[in-house]
């Protein structure tokens, strides 16, 4: 996964440090401003040990063997922003000094593995351990997910990453200059082998560490390093924050009515109706370049289109008759059914890995 | 004449996994000392101002990058495998492991596009019958050669220059004091980490006396790493203490201390000038 120098075109990379760089900053400051006098001793020797795990090679079912990053677990001990620091800091050294990734791909190596890696790891850990004991054998669950998931979701972003390099960046015959797989192709070469091999590896990795920790030294699961209590602190701030901004773009949502036309591909959903409106048709019509549509209902799309009818069609429920505050009310009960699916998918999770 | 006596029990062909994990990383800690004492000899880079080196590799790595003809590429790789030469980096042999390895890497991801890129046929391999296309060729050539190039111009500059240098330079090129100071004291207990981590792999194989199953040898594997981050902790609360007891208050101070003389300027004009020209070049 470490993208060597030579893979990404001169574009890629630097749209890559455009990126990182921000998170590097925000993730430093916070990391400095909770550690203080801390910070370089533990940062470097956290960094050490991402670099010193990457170098154990696992056995695995099937005879094939791996090595885990160690990205969730430095996220689940450290917090999502010293974790970003720690393995950008091992993977730094592994590119200069082992010549294991490269210089010119660097930010792209770190945003794949140090940035989403953290942030994935760290919330669904947060998301499926919740507020279980430490002890719980639930949190080793979380923790071998949330490995798994870090690691394939940094797998697929540099899947991406050498899937787009043949569609922007070839000579004038058309010869790739970079990476030369289409995203048909990097997408399951790299998914296929992270998904059942390296992802497995850092599954074991990170569920092992986490049951280990809960036997031999717990406190570092609970939070006692500074960094973890504010940063569990900060968890909260920004939840709260996130409650804030969605209510706020619930208020906003009747902002949509103002823009003018209808999406293309949902004209109307009734099928028959549509197809002979004459408004409707001149939309397809605009929205389609030009194409008309036919001049009768495919069999299919008619079949299909009455067998679901929804209960609050267009954002409108039907006792309220003022659009603006039907929206608004189709925003709130949209969002709500989404937190009670979250909700109900964590307490299943919860119960699976208490049966566990 | 023991063994023709007494049937002694073949030894198993495959190595433990213990042992294998601690020889892999007592290998490593071996390369990283080689290459430091290497650094520490004569040669034509070795003797030239680190900010320099480190700025002329990063100018040569881009021009490698930058430029989409494989002839330029090939003349970059020469320029290296000459600068090598000069700085007795070749006879070292770390260069040609270090060639294999990328060969390895960048051969099995580059390979399949011979076939798989489309464009004019040159030939079609025996049996399979798939079809090589010429675009498909050179795409793996530019890939492969790409990835040679920047690992072997990467390896010039760690391989010519001690790791503390190598950070003094980077704190000269804008980098942030606190990262130099982190990054060098991770090189530092990386060492320390993958020592600690070789003896208890060696400490557990003396104590094994039969083989271990797949489940086992993940405990084993998992227990370590467990091992080794409960010691990075504590090690990171020493070295804490230890900073401030010596005084350290979160302000990190560092020593640059180098000489740039009328050489070292020639390098970096000749290195800059190469992605200037490619550059000129496209245009």
């Amino acid at each position: 996964m470490h993208i060597p120098d030579g893979y990404l075109s001169p574009a890629t990379c630097a749209a890559a440090y455009a990126i990182t760089v921000p998170f590097w900053v925000v993730a430093f400051k916070r990391v400095e401003r909770l550690l203080h006098t801390r910070m370089v001793p533990l940062l470097a020797v956290f960094s050490a040990f991402s670099f010193v795990i990457m170098m154990f090679n696992l056995p695995l079912p099937g005879g094939t063997t791996g090595h885990a990053v160690g990205v969730a677990v430095a996220a689940i001990v450290l917090g999502p922003s010293a974790a970003m620091v720690a393995i950008s800091i091992a993977l730094l050294i592994q590119a200069v000094f082992f010549g294991d990734g490269g210089i010119t791909t660097y930010a792209a190596n770190c945003f794949n593995m140090a940035v989403a890696g953290s942030l994935v790891a760290y919330w669904s850990y947060v998301l499926i351990a919740g507020k279980c004991a430490l002890d719980s054998p639930r949190r080793v669950v979380a923790a071998a997910i949330a490995g798994y998931l870090a690691l394939n979701v940094a797998a697929l972003l540099t899947a991406i990453e050498f899937g787009v390099q043949p569609l922007f960046f070839h000579d004038a015959a058309g010869m790739p200059l970079y990476a030369p797989y289409p995203l048909s192709i990097a997408l399951p070469a790299m998914m296929i082998g992270h998904l059942a091999i390296a992802g497995v590896a850092e599954l074991v990795i990170s569920g092992g560490l986490v049951a280990y920790l809960q036997r031999a030294n717990p406190e570092l699961l609970a939070g006692s390093m500074p960094s973890v209590t504010s940063a569990r602190a900060a968890v909260v701030n920004s939840t709260r924050r996130l409650w804030c901004w969605l209510a706020g773009l619930m208020l906003l949502s009747p902002l949509g009515l103002i823009a003018a036309g209808t999406a293309w591909g949902e004209w109307g959903g009734w099928g028959a109706d549509d197809f002979a409106g004459a408004q409707i048709r001149q939309q397809m019509l605009q929205a389609s370049g030009g194409v008309a549509p036919p001049a009768t209902v495919p069999s299919g799309l008619e079949r299909l289109a009455s067998v679901w009818r929804a209960p609050i069609p267009d954002y409108a429920p039907a006792f309220l008759h003022d659009l603006y505050v039907g929206y608004i009310v189709s925003a709130v009960m949209g969002a709500g059914l989404i937190v009670l699916l979250l909700l109900l998918i964590g307490k299943w999770v919860g119960r699976q890995s208490a049966e566990f | 004449m023991l063994s023709e006596a007494i049937s002694l029990p073949k030894p198993p062909r495959r190595r433990h996994l213990a042992q294998r994990l601690a020889q892999g990383l007592l290998r490593a800690i071996d390369r990283a000392q080689t290459a430091e004492s290497l650094a520490a000899g004569d040669g034509l880079l070795q003797g030239l101002d680190p900010r320099i080196k480190l700025s002329g590799a990063l100018a040569l790595i881009v021009s490698a990058v930058l430029t989409p003809s494989l002839g330029v590429v090939a003349g970059l790789f020469a320029l290296a495998l000459l600068l090598a030469w000069c700085s007795r980096l070749l006879t070292a042999g770390v260069c040609q492991r270090l060639w294999l390895s990328v060969l390895l890497f960048s051969g099995t991801v580059a390979l399949p596009a011979l076939v798989v890129v489309p464009g004019r046929a040159l030939w079609q391999l025996p049996l399979l019958g798939w079809t090589v296309s010429e675009p498909g060729l050179r795409s793996a050539a530019l890939l492969i050669a790409r990835a040679e190039t920047s690992s072997t111009l990467a390896l010039l500059l760690i391989a010519s220059t001690p790791w503390t240098h190598v950070l003094k330079a980077m704190r000269c090129v804008g980098a942030p004091r606190v990262l130099v100071a982190i990054l060098g004291m991770t090189h530092r207990y990386i060492f320390v980490l993958a020592q600690c981590a070789a003896q208890l792999f060696e400490a557990r194989r003396s104590r094994i006396v039969a083989p271990m199953n797949g489940a086992q040898q993940r405990a084993l594997a998992t227990a370590a790493a467990g091992v080794v981050l409960s010691k990075a902790f504590w090690l990171a609360n020493e070295v804490h203490l230890a900073m401030i007891s010596r005084g350290y208050r979160g302000e990190v101070r560092l020593l640059d201390d180098f000489h740039t003389r009328a050489r070292d300027w020639l390098a970096l004009l000749a290195a800059l000038s190469v992605p200037l020209l490619i550059l000129w070049a496209e245009r």
